[in-house]
């Protein structure tokens, strides 16, 4: 909204000082990812910027954090623990959150209202009454400290994410679409596959990124059940931060932040191609 | 190898090892629980690589949750489903985890190697060091540090009495947020013999008096939570007294090359050693490692890698130089006679007992 | 499917000989279509099944079953089983008499007759010393010799532990002799029961868990201020640029968001440790001495720092989304009809975005009151929340009782606001990305 000809001193005033107070606020987000990647560059084991760095001169920049990360039996260990509980959880969530959301989303669902707000009380439980559930029930199903305790424990906080998401692509789903299909002599199967699955895709892909991250990003959990096998890259940082913290915290961060780059960057494309299939404009 | 040791050891351990030898082929991986970080390197270097070597056949994870050691065990135990094979832990917790009967009762001649020149393990391991389930490993202390630079060069703190003394010796201090060791020095410092702390403790009286001590110098306090975090707030300027673990100090000390000093006066010693969970998978290798790792040469072998004490008094005498900076470590040892002057030993009964009384106290003054 | 089924009992509807409508078999078209409508109902709650057992059994349960930890207690029923019918009549004031030490040396030896890992008395100890200190010595040291007392079985226990002569400990057991207790609430409390067994508050020197609630909301209403306070303006401004400008900045708010929280929490710590960036800008810039670089971390400000980072985009989300359905006509209308900017702006546009500030506002409460992680990190002593105190409990202290209480109170307190916020918005209504 460009500032009208007509404007007197004072909206003028006004109108940069609001811009002003919301670029400060833009900045304050951002901030700290920005100043935490030319760190985790830094040639010297500090978290402030050498003279050499400001200076811009080669010297004051290495890999070396990198190396150290890469280099690192463990820290490779909770990379590949990462992600396998990861797609493994997100795979699970996704199936039965797509089901549960198809379900949710007709009309006749019976307790609707209720059966809706259990499914995303994951979501809403603080962390730390799940994991110390979860922790003293996986003890005796003999499954914490294990690859499937942590797997079931994600898949249960990623489903909120799915539900919502699917069902939020369903709100403008029309169903006389699958009537029309089922009428015509498609099987339900066939219904589902050819006709409600391309349509719900994007939703279900978005679900499941957030099922991933979740996972990806979960620390309570891990923390109270995971065993010594089953570390990951947030644990790792965990015990990063809290023992020593040294840049090679920033060097996985800032990985870890390019990771969240491309999530990002897939959701809203998925997210405009839902929209333009759905016939709404974006925006 | 196997055979040397069972030469030199005792019968009942010889039989054991034995055993394990019919079954030495057998792959079998042991998961050990310790305290991560510099802790359990020492630990790979003095103990799991020689003993590896001579068992190929077995794996070792290390695990680092002996923070929380004890809700482990217990939720192990409760679960029937014992994956642990050796934890190391503090002896409250020990205690503790022994009363509920989820670790093994130690029979400490029967399992243990003897002194070299044939002392059974019970006489050789120091003094109150050994418990019903307890194997001792260590000795290590939480003592006073200063920055020599914050004070004048005539006017240098020597006692626990100057931590609490901020008229001639100012500055701000850093204390562990926990009452352990707190308690006990304002006590030391009000005059308390370091022998009779603990009595006055158990009154209600000998608390208010500690509490009433701290209260003198809690204006001038920073309160760390972390082990690295003492040393860090002296490096950084940030405190001129840090309370520590020796271990640390030295490191940040003689390793980073930290401007301070260790005060051992009222060092406050405690042990850390293994315990058996009860039902473990794989006794038979874990007994022939305890064996091996809590003899007289290894743990005199672990000091040279961090500056903690061997729980033996036969060690004492092999403990050498540094493995990489060849700093003789003797003098370094909690246990020297130079700093073991006025030992305060950590009563673990008293903490098992009041622990949870003393920690709501302590938490309500740290915030008051 | 279900629609076929409906669709197909309707292309066959005839009219049977009473006029009523039928299908082609015919059954009356109502029934059919009752029918119809339940097959669907039954369909529809086919696909949720899965995942509604999945979650039953993996998430409701295990928090249902840790809070029965909270007033589970086994400990003196199972070990003190002689004692505690001896005690029936016993009037709490006085020692008790001789024939209630017999029956506890007859509990004793029945124990130490029972296998290692199945003895009662050391639990028992644990449990009995989080009443009274020094009670888990009393048990545990007079179990190794209590087997071998001889009467007067009185004199034998007092003089083996100081507190058998005590009649506290003895009002303890007998108060804890039943298999539910409400003791961890009473200590969650900060309560403490009296002689006469009613619940009186505790020392003033021991009170802390009603403090840490209390920080623990103060806390949490600072955030979701500031988050407010932060998060207006820019959803705002957002929602005035065109489209495609505001899809830019839009990414300042979602990559945030998409970060890992371990790594926008310790990139807090990079910027406000005191070797951090800022104060050694602020040092370098000459603006502060290098003696007093400012404390920001490891206190209350750096969890509130963090936390109002970390959850502004919860804030800005539903805001926006909200700001982008009010029409820009009504400001305008507004302001033609001769209301100032500031009035046209209080009386037309905010009441329209209360929906918006009500779902945020909770959203950021509920996730904030539950924090962990952050000021486990950030928080030093001051920055302490209550589920700090609770993992605490869970993984160090091992009052496990206790950490179920506190846990039980906090969890009812979040799904009361997540009800509450269900009646605002509906839970379906949660807008991501």
């Amino acid at each position: 909204m460009p500032l009208p000809a007509y404007a007197t001193t004072k909206d003028r005033i006004w109108y940069y000082t609001f811009r002003v107070i919301c670029y400060a606020i833009f900045f304050f987000l951002m901030a700290p990812i920005l100043v935490m990647i030319p760190l985790s560059f830094n040639a010297q084991p500090f978290f402030t910027f050498t003279s050499e760095m400001l200076m811009l001169r080669p010297e004051g920049y290495s890999l070396r954090w990198y190396q150290d990360f890469l280099g690192s039996d463990s820290w490779m260990r909770s990379i590949r623990n990462s992600f396998m509980i990861g797609i493994a959880a997100t795979i699970l969530a996704t199936t039965l959150g797509t089901l549960a959301a198809l379900g949710l989303s007709r009309s006749e669902m019976p307790f609707k209202g209720l059966v809706m707000a259990l499914l995303i009380s994951p979501m809403i439980v603080p962390l730390i009454i799940s994991a110390a559930g979860m922790f003293f029930f996986f003890s005796q199903l003999n499954i914490a400290q294990s690859y499937l305790g942590v797997v079931l424990a994600h898949t249960a906080l990623g489903t909120p994410f799915v539900i919502i998401t699917v069902t939020a692509t369903l709100v403008g789903f029309d169903h006389s679409l699958t009537r029309a299909a089922a009428s015509l002599g498609a099987s339900p199967s066939t219904t589902f596959f050819r006709i409600t699955m391309p349509l719900i895709l994007p939703g279900v892909i978005s679900g499941a990124l957030f099922a991933f991250i979740t996972s990806f990003d979960e620390i309570v959990i891990v923390l109270f059940i995971a065993g010594p096998e089953q570390r990951t890259i947030p644990r790792e940082m965990w015990s990063g931060i809290r023992e020593d913290i040294s840049p090679t915290i920033l060097a996985v961060a800032t990985l870890m932040v390019l990771i969240s780059v491309l999530l990002l960057v897939t959701i809203e494309l998925l997210r405009r191609r839902s929209e333009r299939l759905r016939g709404l404009t974006p925006g | 190898m196997a055979f040397k040791l069972k030469l030199t050891g005792a019968t009942a351990a010889a039989s054991l090892l034995a055993l394990s030898a019919a079954q030495a082929n057998e792959p079998v991986t042991l998961t050990i629980v310790s305290w991560g970080g510099a802790y359990t390197a020492s630990q790979v270097r003095a103990y799991h690589e020689p003993w590896m070597e001579m068992n190929p056949h077995v794996t070792i994870i290390n695990d680092d949750g002996s923070a929380n050691a004890l809700a482990g065990l217990r939720a192990q135990a409760q679960a029937g489903n014992v994956t642990w094979d050796l934890v190391d832990m503090l002896p409250s917790d020990a205690q503790l985890a022994c009363d509920e009967g989820i670790i093994m009762q130690i029979d400490h001649d029967a399992i243990l190697a003897a002194a070299p020149d044939g002392t059974p393990a019970s006489e050789d391991f120091l003094p109150g060091s050994l418990g019903e389930c307890f194997i001792p490993q260590i000795v290590y202390s939480t003592v006073l540090s200063f920055r020599p630079d914050a004070f004048p060069a005539d006017g240098q703190p020597e006692t626990i009495a100057d931590l609490f003394d901020v008229e001639n010796f100012p500055g701000r201090r850093a204390l562990q947020d926990r009452p352990g060791t707190n308690l006990e020095w304002a006590l030391y410092a009000d005059g308390v013999d370091p022998d009779d702390i603990y009595d006055v403790l158990r009154t209600p009286e000998g608390v208010d008096r500690a509490f009433a001590k701290l209260d003198t110098i809690k204006d001038h306090i920073i309160f760390w939570t972390e082990g690295a975090q003492a040393p860090q707030l002296l490096a950084d300027g940030e405190v001129a007294f840090a309370t520590g673990y020796n271990g640390r100090m030295f490191d940040a000390i003689e390793v980073e090359g930290m401007n301070a000093e260790i005060i051992w006066d009222g060092q406050v010693v405690e042990w850390d050693g293994w315990v058996v969970p009860a039902d473990g998978r794989n006794l038979d290798a874990v007994m022939d490692y305890l064996y091996f790792a809590t003899d007289t040469q290894r743990l005199a072998d672990q000091a040279k890698f961090i500056s903690y004490g061997p729980a033996r008094a036969s060690s004492a005498a092999l403990v050498g130089d540094h493995a990489d900076l060849g700093i003789d470590m003797g003098p370094h040892m909690p246990t020297a006679p130079e700093n073991y002057f006025a030992p305060i030993v950590l009563d673990n009964d008293f903490w098992v007992d009041y622990g949870d009384e003393m920690r709501e106290r302590f938490a309500n003054w740290m915030l008051q | 499917m279900a629609q076929a089924d409906a669709g197909a009992a309707f292309e066959d509807a005839q009219t049977d000989s009473s006029g009523r409508l039928t299908t082609a078999d015919g059954t009356p078209l109502r029934a059919a279509l009752r029918r119809a409508e339940r097959r669907r109902k039954v369909a529809a709650f086919l696909l949720v099944v899965p995942l509604l057992a999945f979650i039953l059994t993996f998430f409701v349960f295990p928090i249902a079953q840790m809070m029965w930890r909270s007033v589970d207690n086994p400990q003196v029923v199972r070990a003190l089983p002689n004692t505690l019918e001896a005690l029936r009549d016993w009037d709490g004031r006085e020692l008790p008499g001789e024939e209630v030490f017999a029956a506890l040396h007859a509990d004793f030896v029945v124990d130490s007759e029972r296998p290692r890992r199945e003895q009662a008395m050391g639990p028992l100890g644990i449990r009995l010393n989080y009443e009274l200190s020094a009670a888990r010595s009393a048990i545990s040291r007079t179990a190794r010799s209590a087997p071998g007392f001889e009467a007067p079985y009185r004199d034998a226990f007092v003089s083996s532990h100081r507190l058998w002569g005590q009649p506290e400990l003895w009002r303890i057991i007998k108060r804890e002799g039943r298999p539910l207790t409400a003791s961890y609430y009473v200590a969650a409390l900060d309560r403490q029961y009296d002689e006469d067994g009613s619940v009186i508050m505790r020392d003033e020197n021991r009170r802390i868990y009603v403090s840490l609630f209390v920080r623990t909301i103060m806390l949490s209403v600072a955030i979701t201020f500031l988050t407010f306070l932060l998060g207006f303006p820019i959803a705002y401004y957002l929602s005035i640029l065109p489209m495609r400008h505001a899809s830019l900045l839009m990414i300042c708010v979602l990559l945030p968001f998409w970060t890992s929280l371990l790594v926008r929490t310790s990139a807090w710590i990079v910027l406000l440790q005191q070797q951090g960036v800022i104060n050694s800008t602020l040092v370098a810039i000459g603006l502060l001495d290098d003696a007093n670089r400012i404390q920001m971390i490891y206190n209350m400000t750096g969890t509130i720092i963090a936390m109002t980072h970390i959850l502004l985009p919860f804030m800005v989300l539903p805001l926006y989304s909200v700001m982008r359905t009010i029409p820009p006509s009504y400001m305008r209308a507004a302001k033609s009809l001769g209301a100032t900017p500031f009035t046209a702006f209080r009386r037309v546009y905010f009441p329209q975005t209360l929906p918006g500030i009500g779902a945020g506002g909770v959203l950021v409460f509920i996730i904030s009151i539950g924090y962990y992680i952050t000021p486990a990190l950030v928080g030093g002593q001051s920055g302490r929340m209550i589920s700090n105190e609770i993992a605490r409990h869970m993984q160090q202290s091992l009052n496990w009782g206790l950490a179920a209480a506190l846990g039980t109170m906090l969890l009812v307190g979040v799904l009361a606001l997540y009800w509450l916020y269900n009646r605002l918005v509906g839970a379906d209504s949660l807008k991501l990305g």
